[in-house]
């Protein structure tokens, strides 16, 4: 049976009917068709689907969509203002944080929370903070790059 | 310093900023109206005939809407290699391995169709398992293809120089051997198609793979179709690696199930799936023995390989022939043998993954003569730069070397790490624990054939300037699978016509807009840089020519810089011209404001007297490689090399390893982009070392894969990662665009060996088994005790 949710994502409120055991993941993607978030496995292990709930760096492919009533979530998509690049995203552009990008959302996700919490981390930080966000491509040396470059840009 | 204005720079990537926001649309983010899904049905034995598929039940279910099996899809054999094709798109008569596929479904929603799959009845008769690759060949085994004797689908047999001179001329002969576990590409986006069929009869697939064109020939071969009704499209791919590179079952069942519904189908794998798959690196066995003489020069290199390639050949023949001829090089080797045999197993399919055949054999070698070295009181990095090959030698198996900084990489990384500082103070300042470890590489830049016979062109670019004036847009059939070929392309096309990146668009990975063998063995850079070059050229030659024409000046006095057509010889007076594109764009609020006639009017013009200004290149290597058999395989226009320095620290008690640090060189000729290469070499250090340490498929005695997941099967994280330093060497290859080569695949080479040997340098024992778990090297290091006390 479909129950009514409320939810907000990216500052948009959405009202839609969900099966009880539609992801949160399923409900971003297929449902309200934001496809930035992406799924890389679907059980917890790859950190591709990260989103905030609350605020709180989360793998949505874990969390059931009637689990976020009431929630605000942010997305990839939630990033940027008007097309225009946040400095997260322009460091990662800019520093070569990106190569097939489809580890990209849920890095800048992750990231974004780090940033919020913790402005001025040491490399140290960053690896913790991405440590549950694999990436295939970069051996992660230009995402940290990009990250502590981003937190210097915040501090200046 | 060059005198480039775009190459050689950190120009962001092309993509970038559609993949930072969110926007980049990869093929599971597509839908298609009216859409369908499709679901496989796997075997869930390793190996067992066949006796009846009853598909009634799900056929019945409803909301399915088409059901397919080997009776749809026929029987005729397709794969990679022409010469063993093995596959069936279902499998008719037996299963070969677990995940091998029986039959497909397409129905209105996911589940509709995993419901219908499950409900489908297979009668098996199970045979006995052939799971141990070393076995294999064994008699008595029982055979996986009725077509290779003793499970064997290949083997190579070279004898290069003379193995037995260089044995006498020996003082120091080793016999080392080393094994590898099979292993996952483990890219983050898994396989997803979606396939429509037009009333026309006009097949389009949208697929996340590395090879449009390859793709689009399987395609039309096993469905019948004809080729130019068959269009592959590659949207955003995240990652392939290799695995991707050739077409897949579930590629071709998806368009069997467009065809049979006339309407859209869609299939995203599971991650599951994506290890069944498979289709990545195979499992080695290799053993080689090597003479030294007196003086560190390599006499001689004797060399067993067997590959276990699991149920079919896939890119095995490939694979056999690049595990002994990329040991040809990046050192003096006048003599070589090697014997290779590739065998069936009933485990997944294995094919290519970055660094195609080498990397376990090129890990044995560097180990052995680090080993050698040792023997011989010669440290590893002087005795390596004693053999380098420089530029303009042929190895022993006649593949030449067109331009190798393999000097200059080795000296680059030796220095870097302060080699020769921390080497000294081994067992003297040294905390325990702590090792170092060099190693060096070597890599095509491009397979000097196809896989299929022909004088095909490899890739083909098409350059067309906009009608109404600006911009350009490069068409090309090349795959940008997150390794950056579109931004290159671009790159490219700006530095020739003058213009600013921005005004350069790229559209790729389409068998609509040219013809390219795709993203495998390294070749994009060289070969689609090659024709992109050309093609901007042929665009520049016909805009100056209108130009000149019209101003009755010799087009070779004309040139076009930072966006503007400028005079070589005296000041021209580009009045006219700009009068007559002033007077038809009444209105419009970017009219050209600078003194000088800009790209943007000159293209307008030159449409205006030519109609549409097309540029085309295209590339096609020269003949290359000898006249013995499988020559063809590890030739190339160039070759890449690369050197590495690890540094770890490994528990003594526990056997942990921590890398602490990777230093790598890369001679990649010229960089195109700066920022790119290094992504790569860095990309390719956290594989290696995921290669070395940690990642192995692990099975079961039935077949089954136990850690078909990525939290079981561990790939590195953030925090496993070392800070990685990538040195980038240019040794301007001829036959390269700008002097360009490659840099995806090579820059692997050294990494697992150079780890090998610090874990070595840091404990005194040798693993030759990998990965190099703790377990295993506190094992290792409990013996060594023992043995010692
Ligand atoms: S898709 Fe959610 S963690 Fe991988
Ligand atoms: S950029 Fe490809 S997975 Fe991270």
């Amino acid at each position: 049976m479909k129950r009514i949710i409320s939810l907000t994502i990216n500052s948009v409120l959405y009202e839609l009917a969900v099966e009880p055991r539609r992801t949160l993941l399923e409900l971003i993607r297929q449902d309200i068709g934001l496809t930035g978030t992406k799924k890389g496995c679907g059980i917890g292990d790859c950190g591709g689907c990260t989103v905030l709930v609350d605020g709180i760096p989360t793998f949505s492919c874990l969390m059931l969509a009637i689990q976020a009533e009431g929630c605000e979530v942010e997305t990839v998509e939630g990033l940027a203002t008007d097309g225009q690049l946040n400095r997260l995203q322009e460091a990662f552009v800019e520093h070569g944080a990106i190569q097939c990008g489809f580890c990209t959302p849920g890095m800048l996700m992750t990231s974004t929370e780090l940033l919020r919490h913790n402005p001025n981390p040491t490399e140290q930080n960053i690896r913790e903070a991405i440590s549950g966000n694999l990436c295939r491509c970069t051996g992660y040396q230009k995402i940290v790059e990009a990250i502590q470059h981003a937190s210097e840009a915040d501090n200046e | 310093m060059s005198d480039y204005k775009i190459l050689n720079t950190r120009a962001p990537r092309v993509d970038a900023r559609d993949k930072a926001i969110g926007k980049a649309v990869y093929t599971d983010d597509m839908t298609r109206p009216n859409m369908l899904y499709a679901a496989i049905l796997h075997s869930p034995l390793a190996h067992a005939n066949i006796v009846n598929v009853d598909t009634s039940k799900a056929k019945r279910i409803p909301g399915v809407h088409a059901v397919v099996t080997s009776k749809d899809a026929g029987i005729e054999p397709y794969g990679v290699s022409p010469a063993r094709y093995d596959e069936t798109i279902f499998c008719h008569d037996k299963v070969r391995y677990i995940g091998d596929e029986i039959a497909a479904v397409a129905a209105d929603d996911p589940d509709i169709a995993l419901d219908a799959v499950r409900s489908i009845k297979v009668d098996f008769e199970p045979l006995p398992l052939v799971l141990d690759g070393e076995r294999a060949m064994d008699e008595g085994q029982p055979l996986l293809h009725k077509q290779y004797k003793n499970n064997v689908c290949a083997q190579v047999h070279w004898n290069f120089g003379d193995i037995e001179q260089g044995r006498r001329e020996s003082s120091i002969i080793r016999t080392d051997s080393m094994s590898s576990k099979m292993q996952d590409g483990a890219f983050m986006e898994p396989q997803a198609i979606i396939a429509e069929v037009d009333t026309s009869g006009n097949l389009t697939m949208w697929s996340s793979t590395q090879a449009p064109h390859y793709v689009q020939r399987t395609l039309a071969m096993a469905l019948k179709l004809p080729i130019n009704k068959v269009r592959v499209i590659k949207p955003a791919v995240g990652g392939g690696f290799g695995p991707k590179a050739s077409c897949s079952t579930a590629e071709l069942a998806v368009c069997l199930l467009a065809m049979k519904t006339g309407r859209p189908v869609k299939m995203t794998f599971d991650r599951e799936q994506v290890f069944l798959h498979s289709r990545a690196r195979h499992q080695f066995f290799h053993t080689m023995t090597s003479g030294l003489r007196d003086d560190g020069t390599i006499a001689f290199l004797e060399h067993n390989c067997l590959l276990d390639g699991g149920a079919y050949a896939s890119f095995g023949i490939a694979t056999i022939y690049y595990a002994g001829s990329l040991l040809g090089g990046p050192y003096r080797l006048k003599n070589m043998k090697y014997d290779g045999y590739r065998v069936v197993t009933n485990k997944p399919v294995c094919g290519a993954q970055r660094g195609h055949g080498a990397v376990i054999a090129r890990a044995l070698f560097e180990v052995q003569l680090d080993r050698m070295a040792e023997e011989l009181g010669m440290d590893p990095i002087e005795l390596r730069l004693k053999n380098v090959m420089d530029t303009g030698e042929t190895t022993c198996n006649e593949l030449f070397v067109s331009s190798f900084g393999m000097r200059e990489a080795l000296e680059a990384v030796r220095d870097s790490a302060a080699w020769k500082k921390k080497r000294a103070s081994a067992g003297k300042t040294r905390a325990a624990g702590k090792g170092i470890g060099a190693a060096c590489g070597f890599f095509v830049s491009g397979a000097g054939y196809s896989i299929y016979r022909s004088k095909t062109y490899h890739c083909t670019v098409v350059t067309k300037v906009d009608e109404v004036g600006g911009g350009v847009l490069v068409s090309s059939g090349a795959a940008d699978i997150g390794q950056g070929s579109d931004t290159m392309l671009a790159m490219i096309t700006a530095e020739e016509l003058g213009l600013p990146l921005d005004d350069v668009r790229v559209q790729s990975g389409d068998t609509n807009l040219s013809m390219d063998l795709g993203a495998y063995s390294s070749r994009t850079t060289l070969m689609t840089g090659s024709a992109c070059r050309d093609a901007a050229r042929d665009v520049k030659r016909k805009i100056l020519n209108a130009i000149a024409g019209r101003m009755s000046v010799p087009p070779e006095t004309l040139d076009i810089k930072d966006g503007h057509i400028i005079s070589l010889g005296d000041p021209i007076d580009f009045s006219d011209l700009r009068d007559e594109y002033l007077k038809e764009h009444f209105g419009f609020s970017d009219l050209p404001d600078s003194p000088l006639l800009t790209f943007r009017e000159a293209s307008r013009i030159a449409f205006l007297e030519l109609g549409t200004v097309i540029g085309t290149g295209s590339y096609r290597p020269p003949k290359l490689g000898g006249s013995f058999k499988g020559a063809a395989v590890g030739t190339s226009p160039a070759f890449g090399c690369s050197a590495q320095v690890a540094e770890v620290t490994v528990d003594l008690e526990t056997g942990e390893i921590t890398v602490d640090k990777i230093t790598g060189a890369h001679d990649c000729g010229f960089a195109i982009n700066t920022t790119q290469v290094e992504g790569q070499m860095q990309g390719s250090m956290m594989m290696g070392m995921g290669e070395a340490l940690m990642e192995q498929i692990c099975y079961d005695d039935k077949g089954r894969i136990l850690n078909a997941n990525l939290a079981e099967y561990k790939i590195p994280t953030s925090l496993d990662m070392p800070h990685l330093d990538a040195i980038i060497v240019e040794s301007h290859e001829p036959n390269g665009p700008y002097g360009a080569k490659e840099v995806g695949e090579g820059a692997i080479m050294p990494v697992i060996p150079s780890i090998l040997n610090a874990v070595y340098d840091a404990t005194g024992v040798r693993i030759s088994e990998l990965p190099v778990t703790p377990e295993r090297i506190a094992e290792a290091l409990r013996k060594k005790r023992e043995s010692c006390g």
